[in-house]
């Protein structure tokens, strides 16, 4: 069954997904408002810089990241600089590589949450003199709040089932960076079938369960919402 | 009808030929083996005309592509108990096992002064990360593993260890200065006699169990001329020079 090292990379990928979700709604929201909103030619290449995780495989991402983490690139000069030594092989540097790797995840749907509720509850709000600003959070937040949603749960699954970047620059470090794909990986290649098949199967059912029950929750908004 | 059978006969008598002068054999091969297995095939397919199609990656994902029907028909582990195991689970052909290598475990930094020709390094704090091949999956990775116990350093090393998945990205980790130093194939860092850059030591073989790489006929090549071929040719002067070179003994 599930051993102690099964149990703390089970736990690892929780916190490495909740933390994710998070950093991601705080980043995403602004990028998917602006994207929705402007009117700025850039739209167009921004748009594709943040979906490009989505269409880029896991393994350049991966690569690119150790080299620019590395001490000789420019995330990891910056981050000698400010004293924090180098980010791979940490919690941080996995954080930051799924933050990038979900970027598509987490925005797409907010996105296009501001888009189909238009102009019009903004301009209403600015005739009753609300502030932009606070249009924004009482207006637009709640409007999009199905967006929020799908891109919470569509970020958290994304980033449990990550497995490429991790495995490039996490370097298998238990309790740090090892996470359940990864895990999973080293018994297959084991040839421990038998622990990988308990955390193989646990991970099938997790993804099944977390869409069926977004599918459900996007009926129900569906209904709610004429 | 005669003529057809005939022709027939002539067209697979053609073609038999054709394959014993030029067949192709599918070699599964042991990432740490690349460099030295692609010269070696070239010069495989000078000498016999067979072709020797290489795909390389790590042992145990070709043991379970193996065990679900992979066509490969033969595989150059980068231990010795894989084939075996194969050998006795009915994929592999019995009594066609041998050791076609020895490889050697080298501490290896891209930096010039850092690692000195004793391994002292691994005593002083210089560094923050100690790169290794993941010691389940790698023979170089538990050969590293057995050294830094043999140095009694296992325990004062352990938190700066970080593993790669197998030798080739080790190494990458170690090339991209993401970690400062780690222990790899000589293979890697050496050609043509010497070594290609920064500073390395290579461990005693009296540090850790001999790191035996062996081959072994697996089933689909069982009646492969070719493979056949393949098999004596790695026992041969040639591919022994080849191997020599960079830095694997018999």
């Amino acid at each position: 069954m599930l051993d102690p090292a099964a149990l703390e990379a089970i736990t690892l990928t929780l916190q490495l997904a909740s933390l994710t979700t998070l950093l991601l709604l705080l980043v995403a929201t602004p990028i998917a408002w602006w994207l929705a909103r402007s009117p700025s030619w850039w739209r167009g290449p921004v748009g594709a810089l943040v979906t490009l995780p989505l269409v880029l495989p896991p393994t350049v991402l991966g690569f690119y990241l150790l080299v620019a983490l590395g001490p000789q690139g420019p995330i990891g000069q910056l981050t000698q600089a400010l004293g924090w030594g180098t980010l791979s092989f940490t919690f941080t540097g996995l954080l930051l590589g799924s933050v990038i790797y979900s970027l598509p995840f987490a925005v797409q749907p907010i996105q296009h949450a501001f888009e189909a509720m238009g102009q019009r509850p903004m301009e209403v709000a600015a005739t009753l003199r609300a502030k932009p600003l606070d249009a924004f959070f009482s207006v637009a937040l709640p409007l999009a709040r199905p967006g929020f949603i799908t891109a919470a749960i569509l970020s958290f699954a994304h980033t449990v089932g990550e497995f490429g970047v991790v495995l490039m620059i996490g370097g298998n470090i238990p309790g740090k960076t090892r996470v359940v794909s990864t895990q999973i990986y080293g018994h297959v290649e084991a040839m421990e079938y038998a622990q990988a098949h308990w955390l193989a199967g646990g991970m099938l059912v997790f993804s099944f369960v977390v869409l069926l029950g977004l599918n459900l929750l996007n009926r129900k908004t569906a209904r709610v919402m004429p | 009808m005669r003529r057809f059978l005939a022709r027939l006969t002539l067209l697979l008598g053609v073609a038999t030929t054709a394959t014993a002068f030029g067949a192709e054999v599918s070699v599964a091969v042991a990432a740490n083996f690349t460099a030295p297995m692609q010269k070696i095939a070239q010069s495989f397919e000078q000498d016999t005309g067979h072709k020797a199609v290489l795909a390389f990656g790590s042992t145990g994902n070709f043991y379970a592509q193996i065990k679900n029907g992979a066509p490969f028909q033969i595989l150059l582990a980068a231990d010795s108990a894989t084939p075996a195991r194969l050998e006795a689970e009915g994929a592999g052909v019995v009594n066609s096992r041998f050791t076609y290598a020895t490889g050697t475990l080298v501490l290896w930094s891209k930096q010039a002064a850092l690692v000195d020709d004793k391994g002292d390094v691994l005593r002083t704090a210089k560094f923050d990360h100690l790169a290794v091949a993941n010691p389940k999956l790698a023979p170089f990775g538990a050969a590293a593993i057995e050294t830094l116990s043999a140095l009694g350093l296992m325990q004062s090393l352990q938190p700066k260890l970080v593993q790669g998945e197998n030798i080739a990205q080790t190494y990458q980790f170690i090339a991209t200065g993401n970690a400062p130093l780690g222990f790899v194939a000589l293979s890697q860092v050496f050609a043509d006699g010497r070594i290609k850059e920064g500073s390395t030591w290579i461990v005693p073989a009296s540090l850790h169990k001999p790191i035996q790489q062996d081959a072994v006929l697996l089933t689909p090549g069982k009646n492969s001329p070719a493979a056949a071929a393949l098999l004596r040719f790695l026992r041969g002067a040639k591919a022994r020079a080849i191997m020599q070179s960079f830095g694997y003994g018999p």
